[in-house]
């Protein structure tokens, strides 16, 4: 058989935070209404940005490529409808920054007319593994769990390595979030649909899924789509725990396996996706459609209706917000994402991307707020961490900056889920910690890096500069040499007529320049050019005596 | 849309709700019970000990956290606990100032001294115990046999404030006619003496496991009653303060070589049960070597640490110069917790040697 | 008692003998500590700290005598790197605001060539009489070009934050300042 366990391993560690679906579980899937303009990042997915292909005032397709992915870990960005772009700048985003991004913002035209030529595969499952990737390639799907990783890479396993399981992840194990549920309730077939294709992609037959058994209704609608495609996938239930849905946590728990520190999945036979990626690879690999939209919940005890929408990629979270309803006085926080590990909203004007998973409104009693306090050593962060790390002792080096020793405690082994500090009574933002410090040691680095190059470059500089020097010189003593023996003949005939100019004279560089363009011969706008050279050269005069005038002050 | 005045924190943006105070509080109401039954078996100078102890405590942390330019602490409720932890470690007779010194030292000494609460080598309590314990050790070692509250025999209020504050006892009561030894101390002194086990704690002395268990036996205000104290453990453990490693380690610890060395020669040596429910062995294994700040901090590196401790108190109690040997054990043990820590890393996922297969 | 005087005189006279040959014996001639703080220095010998380059500014630390927040380039990095080599506390930087780079205002540009010619890091492109452009990324901040410049038309901006510049910010928590 296979490598999935018949009996679940445990993860280490964990916490139960209050699930809080109930609000938005019972609320079917509704297709948001198109929003009056759309602001489309073009930057959503784990790995390099994209490059805008369209410009101000272009008109556009649905489906049409706005920006083309740059490198090979990229992943292009379409036009969620047809209509106009508008402009190109940068907007606000969800970022724990705040700062802005360059977005594509388009004008509906309304007809929602698609780009004509998109087209899928006849019979995908009889398809070569390659065009089924190429498929999901351009339709720009990535991870739609949250981390956005582009999912044609999971798809092409590296050579030597071989992808025994498919894990299917309808774990959703951020408190609130519903959106994954309620597409494995509505939409079982289309998802068993998708599994089919990535297993022919993968060339693998094996297929779990795992979902919490606090989704009894999703656990269900998935066992009768999969007993109806006939034995291949299995669904499995799981206990809660957060954060099984994180891909390490999850492997281990269904094989048994831990996926080595620094490697993939894949290195333990495992492929990971999201239940909505595999519906949107259904809808890529079948129809040709790029992925333009996603379902996102709506929830938190601040939302006036709590609801699943299927929305656009682009659409301003102000437009979901109204459409459910506004939001009732008290709210406090606005969460892209879950609770645990989503990013605090700083503006309602930021779209929906590929990665929002939920739009969490929540009140002061939700989201308390306290000071920081001393570590009081009770070791509970170390009970929480599902990766078995030592989160007090870490946030220590991190605080007094040991960035060496920080490393050394396997900081990059850290997930952020979020449990340690879920856990901590003296509220210490020990994720807040970690992230400082791998950003510290990323810019620490870099820095280096960099220092290492301008060395390099300076070096190279000087080496080249004593070169052309020596040149030079050799030159110069080369036509000493001529000129001497031309001038030996020449006293012979005729005296020199004028003198040979000197290399070494320069004519002012302003004049120089002026006299250069003023001889460029031939052309239209000759007139023009030399008005402007003399111009250029005018202010270029003005400018040196200016600094000249300067100088002579400074030197008083 | 003009300015939004989102709070835009890190992640995780919820939290479990618990809390310093919280934890420290937890630990207090899960002393009550026994501290309650002490007041029961030992009288007003028992609440009296208690109240004095945790008053000085409290006031010496406020007035150091002043001192150090801090905003007050007294809030987090870990100076009352330091204090009242302190005060079961007493005897129910401690004269007043033994106790204000003794909450003194703890706060100030034991804890501001190393950079205040979590930095901290020592358990405070134990450290003043035993700092205590040294300094004066005629009125640490003063036994009153158990004077319930609603006796007849029992001191009264007033006469209760005179034996702590004035150090006087009323007319007519003899000193020695109201203390003895513990059963800890009386079997090292008989037994040192070339007597059996049996004859120690027999005869005129009249040890009676049952009342032990209840705590009806002469000792410090928190050596008394084995139940009331497991349960206060078990409410901790309930409310996820600690799990069972630490004290579940230190009583095998503590209680295995009792065992094998009564098996070997039972006239010699008391029985394990004894070793349970006399002495400080509960107390210490449930509230003072879990205390979080001097514990090691992993499940591993708790286990030896607990085993450490009890296998100490065993041996102090057996052979060392003192007849309880808990608080010694568990100061002792504190001092390796970070060596014990550094050496029980956890091994971090997907970093085992098997992990890739 | 003469015994006494004899023997601690001879073990001193030993000991000295020893430590004097040593002294020979290992010296090292130049300052090693000389040579780490160059290390720790961009080795652009740009001249901001107002010596005349990244080995007369560390022989000046050396000795003493340089403050160790005079290198631009290097910035806060190197400034700390100094201070652990030196072993002494950090001190604040004197631009606060954040690196800067080097822009050339292609309007005033001339395109005479003297900034290219004093890069340390041959950061400006550009040909004889062409408009000339910073690579911003190659940059190092060392305002070497600014005063060649004829028309004064190279400018020092802030580096612009952006997403992908910006880093997560330490906790300010109440540890922040304890210790």
């Amino acid at each position: 058989m296979g490598i999935a366990l018949s009996v679940l391993r445990r993860f280490h560690g964990g916490v139960h935070p209050p699930e809080n679906k109930a609000i938005s579980a019972g609320a079917a899937i509704e297709v948001m209404p198109l929003a009056k303009r759309l602001f489309v990042p073009l930057h959503q997915h784990f790995g390099a940005p994209c490059e805008a292909v369209v410009q101000t005032g272009e008109k556009v397709l649905k489906g049409q490529i706005l920006g083309q992915p740059q490198g090979f870990v990229s992943s292009p960005v379409h036009a969620p409808t047809s209509g106009t772009v508008v402009s190109l700048e940068e907007f606000p985003v969800h970022h724990p920054s705040g700062l802005p991004m360059l977005c594509a913002i388009l004008e509906p035209d309304g007809e929602d007319r698609w780009l004509p030529g998109l087209k899928g595969l006849e019979d995908p499952e009889k398809a070569e593994p390659a065009a089924i990737r190429r498929l999901i390639q351009d339709a720009g799907i990535v991870g739609l769990g949250g981390a956005t990783f582009p999912s044609f890479i999971k798809m092409s396993p590296p050579k030597g390595k071989v992808a025994e399981l498919l894990l299917i992840n309808g774990v959703e194990c951020e408190p609130y979030l519903t959106c994954d549920a309620r597409l494995m309730e509505e939409r079982a077939g289309g998802i068993v649909e998708g599994i089919r294709i990535m297993l022919r992609a993968l060339q693998t037959g094996e297929c779990v899924i795992g979902i919490e058994d606090n989704k009894p209704a999703a656990v269900k609608a998935m066992e009768v789509a999969a007993k109806a495609d006939g034995g291949r996938i299995r669904v499995v239930r799981l206990p809660v725990m957060y954060p099984q849905g994180s891909e390490k946590q999850l492997i281990e728990v269904v094989t048994g396996r831990q996926v080595p520190s620094g490697g993939l999945p894949v290195d333990v036979g495992v492929i990971v996706h999201n239940v909505g990626t595999a519906l949107a690879i259904r809808d890529a690999v079948r129809e040709g459609k790029p992925l333009i939209s996603r379902v996102v919940t709506v929830s938190g005890r601040g939302i006036q209706r709590p609801a699943n929408l299927e929305v656009r990629i682009g659409t301003p979270v102000q437009d979901l917000v109204d459409h459910c309803g506004g939001l009732k006085p008290g709210v406090v926080k606005l969460v892209s994402g879950g609770p645990m590990m989503g990013v605090a909203i700083h503006t309602t004007r930021a779209p929906v991307v590929k990665g929002t998973s939920g739009i969490l409104a929540l009140l002061a009693e939700e989201v308390p707020a306290s000071r920081e306090q001393g570590c009081i050593r009770c070791g509970h962060c170390l009970q929480a961490c599902p990766m078995s790390l030592m989160p007090n002792e870490m946030a220590w080096l991190a605080r007094h900056e040991l960035l060496d020793k920080l490393a050394e405690h396997d900081l990059f082994d850290c997930i952020e889920c979020g449990s340690c500090s879920y856990v901590c009574p003296a509220s210490i933002p020990l994720v807040q910690y970690f992230r400082f410090g791998k950003f510290a040691i990323r810019n620490r680095d870099q820095e280096k890096k960099k220092q290492e190059i301008s060395r390099a470059r300076t070096l190279a500089k000087e080496a080249r500069v004593a070169r052309e020097q020596e040149e030079k010189e050799r030159k110069k003593a080369e036509m000493k040499a001529g000129m001497a023996a031309k001038k030996k003949a020449q006293v012979e005939q005729v005296p020199d007529p004028s003198a040979v100019p000197s290399v070494s004279a320069t004519a002012p560089a302003g004049e120089a320049k002026s006299a250069s363009v003023a001889a460029v011969p031939g052309g239209d706008d000759k007139a023009e050019r030399a008005a402007r050279a003399a111009k250029s050269a005018a202010a270029a005069k003005a400018a040196k005596a200016a600094k000249a005038a300067r100088q002579a002050k400074d030197a008083e | 849309m003009n300015q939004e005045k989102w709070v835009v924190g890190t992640s995780p943006h919820v939290h479990s709700g618990d809390s310093v105070p919280q934890v420290m509080q937890t630990v207090i109401w899960a002393l009550m019970p026994a501290a309650v039954l002490s007041v029961l078996v030992f009288g007003w100078a028992a609440l009296l000990v208690m109240i004095v102890t945790t008053l000085s405590a409290v006031l010496t942390e406020e007035v150091v956290t002043r001192m150090r330019g801090r905003s007050s602490a007294i809030g987090d409720r870990s100076a009352a606990l330091t204090g009242l932890l302190l005060a079961m470690t007493l005897p129910p007779h401690t004269p007043w100032w033994v106790c204000v010194v003794g909450g003194a030292f703890a706060i100030l000494i034991g804890k501001h001294l190393y950079g205040g609460l979590g930095h901290n080598p020592f358990n405070p309590a134990l450290i003043s115990r035993v700092f205590l314990l040294i300094s004066f050790p005629v009125e640490m070692t003063y036994w009153p046999h158990p004077t319930p509250l609603f006796g007849d025999s029992g001191l009264s209020l007033s006469q209760a404030f005179g034996v702590i504050f004035g150090g006087h006892y009323p007319p007519g009561m003899l000193v020695d006619a109201i203390t003895g030894a513990t059963p800890l101390g009386q079997y090292r002194i008989e037994v040192g003496l070339g007597k059996s086990v049996q004859e120690a704690l027999g005869g005129s002395y009249g040890f009676d496991y049952f009342k032990a268990t209840g705590g009806m036996i002469g000792g410090s205000l928190g050596e008394t009653s084995a139940v009331l104290l497991l349960l206060g453990g078990f409410y901790m453990m309930y409310r996820r303060l600690f799990t069972w490693h630490v004290p579940v380690s230190m009583l095998v610890g503590c209680l295995a070589p009792a065992t094998i060395f009564y098996l070997v020669n039972p006239d010699h040596y008391p029985d394990p049960f004894f070793h349970l429910v006399t002495g400080g062995l509960i107390l210490g294994a449930f509230f003072m070597a879990t205390d979080m700040v001097t514990s090691p901090v992993t499940a591993r590196g708790q286990l030896i640490f607990g085993a450490c401790c009890g296998l100490l108190t065993y041996i102090i109690r057996t052979w060392g110069g003192y007849p309880e040997g808990v608080s010694f054990a568990i100061v002792i043990m504190n001092s390796a917790v970070p060596l014990i820590d550094q050496f029980t890393r956890p091994t971090v996922y997907g970093k085992a040697k098997n992990s890739k297969k | 008692m003469i015994e006494a005087v004899l023997s601690v005189s001879g073990l001193a006279l030993v000991a000295g003998l020893g430590l004097g040959f040593a002294a020979r014996k290992f010296q090292i001639e130049a300052n090693p500590i000389v040579d780490k703080l160059e290390q720790s220095l961009p080795s652009a010998n740009c001249g901001n700290c107002g010596f005349p380059g990244c080995r007369p500014y560390a022989d000046a630390m050396a000795s003493g005598g340089a403050p160790i927040n005079l290198c631009p380039p290097g910035g806060k990095a190197t400034m700390e790197a100094l201070a652990a080599i030196l072993g002494v506390s950090p001190v604040a930087m004197e631009e606060e605001e954040g690196p800067k780079v080097a822009f050339v205002v292609e309007e005033n540009c001339i395109g005479c060539t003297a900034c290219i010619k004093a890069c340390p890091v041959d950061a400006i492109i550009g040909a004889n009489k062409q408009s000339h452009t910073v690579v911003t990324d190659i940059c190092i901040g060392c305002k070497a070009c600014v005063e060649p410049c004829p028309v004064d038309c190279i400018e020092m901006r802030l580096v612009p934050k952006t997403l992908y510049s910006w880093s997560w910010a330490k906790p300010g928590g109440e540890h922040a300042t304890l210790h």
